[in-house]
């Protein structure tokens, strides 16, 4: 018998768990995809279909969507783990739970944030965004939602255990994502205008970095709490 | 036998919970060799307990624990995962621990009988069967202390007779379980017992 597997390698059985539950039930991965389709082709109905004002109002819409479907998939991220008693195991594993929460959040991070990344283009294409602002808003959205996965899932670890967190963590959660949305939106203004679009991905990246860096330890006390009650 | 190292120990445990005191003053130790059965009324507190014994439960309870040896834990929630197999449940399983190479995983689901189920989606099993795969780890586990939460519950008369043998070969390789169960054992082991709620009856 061989002994328990390594910090890493342990790390990479939970990402790849956590990605093929994702992929067996595409509905829960589909969904984001869905609702910021919807919402894109309702902007030019409500706001009229004038090109240049869609243009205008286009990098503010397109992030506010990202971080909406963000804040509604990070809500269920840890649910069914809490209830199967997945996440008592977890807790209780010999394994650092640091790599391990950074597992869940990579994933949510590859399956919400990096997906709507590589899809926004299309999206930004329909709201006549001009195509020389689509690699910064690209770049934007994936540093930026990262900061939005690390976040949430704080948000989604403290109110696990309660029946209705809905709407305890968007009031949680939100105010840590308004940097996020100032300077994602701001960078895609940036870009627009033919400003320097640096700053703002540093900014993002800087953000990012310290999610990432803090945002475990927080996620697992978190979800020590929530387990614990 | 005193004399060993306990894998596990706590003194001085009191509980309240909704304004009933559950048990105080209440000590446990665990050492290598031992079999010990929580036992109780419904409600008695065997759950919280296990939790508490488990490091689940930190806070709102007194006295100490000392874990001194990785333990494992099942509790009323199975942690199988209806989308994925009753392989991939135990080879990815949250707790990492014990092994995980495919043919000790193959071995193990036969050990549980679930042999020719190890590639079909959980979810078409039985509550039963969610109960096996999750007594699978048992036999994976490289943990010397086990702590079970009704172990027993929803498995079938043969099924218990072989996780009561299970029981008597760990304790004498130098393992111990503690667990909650109503029914007692039917081994030729001698099984210590820890009853909450005595002192009430009394």
């Amino acid at each position: 018998m061989s002994g328990a597997p390594g910090a890493l390698t342990f790390a990479g059985r939970l990402l790849r768990r956590q990605l093929t539950l994702a992929l067996r039930r595409p509905v829960a991965v589909f969904n984001p995809l869905l609702f910021f389709a919807m919402v894109v082709a309702l902007f030019p109905l409500g706001l009229g279909p004038a090109p240049d004002r869609l243009a205008d109002f286009a990098p503010g819409i397109l992030w506010i969507i990202a971080l909406l479907a963000n804040l509604l998939s990070a809500e269920g991220l840890f649910r069914s783990d809490f209830e199967d008693g997945s996440l008592e195991q977890l807790l209780l594993s010999p394994q650092p739970l640091y790599l391990s929460v950074l597992a869940y959040v990579l994933a949510h991070w590859l399956l919400t944030g990096v997906l709507l990344a590589v899809i926004a283009p299309l999206f930004a294409v329909m709201l006549n965004l001009p195509a020389a602002a689509l690699p910064v808003l690209v770049a934007s959205l994936l540093l930026g939602s990262g900061v939005l996965s690390f976040v949430g899932s704080i948000g989604a670890a403290l109110t696990v255990g309660l029946r209705r967190g809905g709407m305890l963590i968007a009031l949680l959660v939100l105010p840590f994502y308004m940097p996020v949305l100032i300077f994602g939106a701001g960078a895609v203004e940036a870009g627009l205008a033919g400003l320097p679009v640096a700053p703002f991905l540093a900014i993002l990246g800087a953000l990012f970095s310290l999610a990432a860096a803090l945002g475990p330890f927080a996620i697992g006390a978190g979800l020590r709490i929530s387990v614990d009650a | 036998m005193a004399d060993v190292e306990p894998l596990l120990s706590a003194s001085g445990l009191a509980l309240e919970r909704g304004g009933r005191q559950l048990f105080s003053g209440l000590s446990v130790a665990v050492r290598p060799g031992q079999l010990v059965q929580v036992e109780g009324a419904n409600g008695a507190g065997k759950t919280s307990l296990l939790r508490i014994l488990a490091g689940l439960s930190r806070h709102g309870f007194e006295g100490r624990v000392t874990r001194s040896a990785p333990l494992l834990f099942l509790g009323h929630h199975p942690a199988v995962k209806g989308l994925l197999t009753p392989r991939e449940n135990l080879r990815w399983h949250p707790a990492g621990e014990g092994s995980h190479d495919d043919s000790a995983i193959e071995a193990a689901l036969a050990a549980v009988g679930l042999y020719g189920y190890e590639d079909v989606p959980a979810h078409s099993l039985s509550a039963g069967q969610h109960r096996r795969v999750n007594l699978a780890r048992l036999y994976l586990s490289t943990s010397p202390l086990w702590l079970l939460d009704e172990p027993f519950t929803a498995i079938d008369r043969d099924g218990v007779a072989a996780l009561q043998a299970l029981f008597v070969s760990h304790a004498e390789r130098g393992g111990a379980v503690l667990f909650t169960s109503h029914q007692p054992l039917a081994v030729s082991y001698r099984v210590d017992a820890v009853v909450l709620g005595a002192e009430l009856a009394a």
